[in-house]
C-alpha cells in the first residue's frame, strides 16, 4: 500500500482548507522559483525520466508530449490548455483536486508552462462544476496576488498568465480539439488531425492539452525527482494514480495508490470490498465507461496499469473503477452507456451520429431479449464499423463497452433471446 | 445535445441588456482572451445572460451578445443550441437534474428519479405548476463515488436515497437551501467511516 508520505494529493478529501496559506503548509509553491530557473529543457527531461503517462485516459508519455512544442520562440503566444472537462462516467478525481487542492494545479500550470515555453494557460472546467470553478478562480487570484503568476512569476523572470474557462455541458469537449474549438467560442466539434495542437492549436498557435491530474502532479514530481515517481508501479507504468472506485462496493471512494496495484487489493483495501464479498463480484469496468468490462475471472488477478489492462483487452483509461455485483443487470448497465454515447455524439461524423443511435436501439432490445440471435454479431460488426472511422475517439469509446459485453457476456445475451422466444412460443 | 426547445414569441422579451453588475463581469471575462479573439467569451456571456434572465436565454440576449462580441448571431445560436446547460425556454426556478448514468444507476438512481417524480408531481422535461421546479435527466455529472446524486441549480447533492431526496426537495419548497454535498455524513469522497473495513489512511 502506498505510504501516506508518498501521496501527491494530500488534501484530496478536503480535510484542510484549499487556500494558498494551507497549500504552502502542505508543501506547494515551495522552491518553485528554483525549479523554473533550472530551465525548460530540465523540466521536460525530468518529466520524461519520471515515466509519467497522461492521466486523462490515453496514457501518452507526458514529457514526450511536452517536447513536441516548437523550440524556436517567435515572440507570439503559445498555450498550455488544461483539460478539466471531467465527464467520463465513473470519473470524479479532477473535481477533488480542483476543489480541495487547487494550488497543486495552479503551480503545475506555471511549471508546465515553463516546460512548454507557453505564454499563457487556460483551464477548461466542465460547466456543471460551478462551485469547483469558483474555488479554482479564487486560487488563481491568490496566486496572482502573491506574485506567483503573471509578469515575472515567482520572481523567476518568466511571464505566465493563467485563466479559467467554464464549459456548458458537453462530454465531447473532453476531446482535446473539441475543447479547443469550444474555448474559441464555437460548438465543441473535434478537428481533423493533423495538424496536431502542438503545431496549430488554440487560435492556431502551438498548444499542449493535458489532464488536470497530469499537471497537478508535476510540481511534486519535479520537487521530489523523477526517480522517486518512477519507483512506483511496473516499468512503463510509473507513478501514483488517483483511482475512483464506484458502484457495488461497501465504501465507494477516491484514493491515490501506486500504479500496478492489483484490482482486488485496490477494492478490498480502500473501498471496503465488493458488496457481499469478492465472490459476489460479477464484473468491473476498470477505467471509466469507455474501457471494456472485465468478468470476475479476470478481475481476480489483473493489475491496475496501462499495459496489464491492455493485455486484458481493456484499458486503464481514467482509472475509474465501476464495480458490479451479481445482482446487476449487466446488459442494462451497458445499454445505459450506449445511451450516453448516443447522447454525447457531436453529430459531425456519420458512423458515430447514426451508429450509436442504432446501437442504443438494439441494446434496448438485448436488455429485454427482443433482439434476434444474429443481431449479436451484427451489433459487434457495427461497432467495428464505427471504431476507427470517425474524426475523434468518441467512436472508439462508445464501441468498446459493447464489444466488451459481447466478448464476456454473450451467453447472457443469448439466454435472454432464447427465453423470450420460449415464452413467445408457449 | 440540448435539442430545440425555444420559447414562443409570447414569452420572448423585446430587448435584452446586461445590468451594471453583469457589465462589470463582461469586462473581466473579455479580458481573459486576446483582443482579436473576443468570440471566446461567448460561453461565459451566455451563462451570464441566463443567470440574469431567470434561468433561460431569450432570443434578444443572443442577438445582444452577438453584437457585443462582433460575431454573426448564427454562431451564437450554434453555441446556445449545442451545449446542454443553456436553456432557451423558461424552466423551473430550481432545476433539479438527476444523473442516471451507469455509476449512479448502480447505486440506486432509479429510486432518486422515482422520489423526484412523485414528490414534484412531474416527469422529465416538465415544470411544476407553481414554476418552482423543473426536472431534468442528465448524463454523468462527475461525482460517481458519491452516487447517486442530483444537481439543483449550482449545487451537488450526493449519496442520496429516496428519503434524503424528498427531504431536500421539501427544504427547497420551504424556501431553504439545504447544505450541498454528501447526505450520509461523509465530508467528501473519502470512504465512509462507518464501515470497519474502511481502514483508509488517506483522510
Amino acid at each position: 500500500m502506498l505510504k501516506p508520505e508518498d501521496r501527491i494529493f494530500t488534501n484530496l478529501y478536503g480535510a484542510e482548507p484549499w487556500t494558498l496559506e494551507a497549500a504552502r503548509k502542505r508543501g506547494d509553491w515551495d522552491g518553485t522559483k528554483d525549479l523554473i530557473l533550472k530551465g525548460r529543457d530540465w523540466i521536460v527531461d525530468e518529466m520524461k525520466k519520471s515515466g509519467m503517462r497522461g492521466r486523462g485516459g490515453a496514457g501518452f508519455p507526458t514529457g514526450l508530449k511536452w517536447s513536441f512544442m516548437p523550440k524556436n520562440d517567435d515572440g507570439m503566444p503559445r498555450y498550455l490548455v488544461v483539460n478539466a472537462d471531467e465527464g467520463e462516467p465513473g470519473t470524479c478525481k479532477d473535481r477533488d483536486m480542483m476543489r480541495n487542492d487547487p494550488h497543486k494545479l495552479v503551480e503545475g500550470c506555471l511549471l508546465a508552462g515553463v516546460g512548454l515555453g507557453a505564454t499563457a494557460g487556460y483551464i477548461y472546467i466542465r460547466g456543471e462544476f460551478k462551485n469547483e470553478a469558483d474555488i479554482l478562480d479564487a486560487a488563481i487570484a491568490e496566486a496572482y496576488e502573491a506574485g506567483l503568476l503573471g509578469k515575472n512569476a515567482c520572481g523567476a523572470g518568466y511571464d505566465f498568465d493563467l485563466y479559467l474557462h467554464r464549459g456548458a455541458g458537453a462530454y465531447i469537449c473532453g476531446e482535446e480539439t473539441a475543447l479547443i474549438e469550444s474555448l474559441e467560442g464555437k460548438k465543441g466539434q473535434p478537428r481533423l488531425k493533423p495538424p496536431f495542437p502542438a503545431m496549430a492549436g488554440l487560435y492556431g498557435r502551438p498548444t499542449t492539452v493535458n489532464n488536470v491530474e497530469t499537471i497537478a502532479a508535476a510540481p511534486t514530481i519535479l520537487r521530489r525527482g523523477a526517480t522517486w515517481f518512477s519507483s512506483f508501479g511496473r516499468e512503463n507504468n510509473a507513478g501514483t494514480k488517483v483511482f475512483c472506485i464506484s458502484g457495488h462496493v461497501n465504501t465507494p471512494c477516491n484514493v491515490e495508490e501506486a500504479m500496478s496495484i492489483p484490482l482486488r487489493e485496490l477494492i478490498e483495501k480502500h473501498a471496503g470490498g465488493v458488496r457481499g464479498g469478492w465472490d459476489n463480484l460479477l464484473a468491473v469496468i476498470p477505467g471509466g465507461s469507455s474501457t471494456p468490462i472485465l468478468p470476475k475471472s479476470i478481475c481476480d488477478d489483473v493489475l491496475m496499469d496501462f499495459d496489464a489492462l491492455r493485455e486484458a483487452q481493456s484499458g486503464l483509461g481514467t482509472a475509474a473503477v465501476i464495480v458490479m455485483d451479481k445482482s446487476t443487470d449487466v446488459v442494462k448497465a451497458i445499454a445505459r452507456l450506449s445511451y450516453f454515447y448516443m447522447h454525447e455524439s457531436c453529430g459531425q461524423c456519420t458512423p458515430c451520429r447514426e451508429g450509436f443511435g442504432w446501437v442504443h436501439r438494439v441494446m434496448n432490445r438485448m436488455v429485454t431479449g427482443e433482439a434476434r440471435m444474429e443481431e449479436i454479431d451484427m451489433l459487434h460488426q457495427v461497432t467495428k464499423e464505427i471504431e476507427g472511422h470517425t474524426i475523434c475517439a468518441h467512436g472508439d469509446g462508445g464501441s468498446w463497452p459493447i464489444q466488451g459485453l459481447i466478448r464476456h457476456f454473450r451467453p447472457e445475451l443469448e439466454r435472454r433471446i432464447r427465453e423470450r422466444l420460449g415464452a413467445a412460443a408457449a | 445535445m440540448s435539442g430545440l426547445d425555444i420559447a414562443g414569441d409570447d414569452l420572448q422579451p423585446k430587448s435584452f441588456e446586461f445590468g451594471p453588475a453583469e457589465l462589470e463581469r463582461v469586462n473581466v471575462i473579455i479580458a481573459k482572451y486576446p483582443a482579436a479573439k473576443k468570440q471566446s467569451a461567448v460561453m461565459p456571456l451566455l451563462d451570464l445572460a441566463q443567470r440574469q434572465h431567470g434561468g433561460w436565454i431569450p432570443r434578444a440576449a443572443i442577438e445582444y451578445i452577438a453584437d457585443m462580441l462582433e460575431m454573426p448571431s448564427i454562431r451564437v445560436w450554434e453555441v446556445a443550441t449545442f451545449y446542454t446547460m443553456y436553456f432557451l425556454a423558461p424552466k423551473g426556478k430550481h432545476k433539479v437534474q438527476v444523473c442516471t448514468t451507469t455509476p449512479c444507476w448502480l447505486r440506486g438512481s432509479d429510486d432518486v428519479v422515482a422520489a423526484c417524480k412523485s414528490h414534484l408531481g412531474i416527469g422529465f422535461g416538465q415544470v411544476t405548476t407553481d414554476g418552482l421546479f423543473s426536472l431534468h435527466e442528465v448524463e454523468c455529472l462527475g461525482a460517481c463515488v458519491n452516487a447517486p446524486m442530483i444537481q439543483i441549480d449550482d449545487d451537488f447533492y450526493e449519496d442520496l436515497d429516496a428519503a434524503s431526496t424528498a427531504r431536500i426537495l421539501d427544504a427547497f419548497k420551504a424556501g431553504e437551501r439545504p447544505k450541498p454535498g454528501p447526505q450520509n455524513g461523509r465530508h467528501g469522497s473519502e470512504p465512509a467511516k462507518a464501515d470497519p473495513s474502511g481502514d483508509d489512511a488517506q483522510c
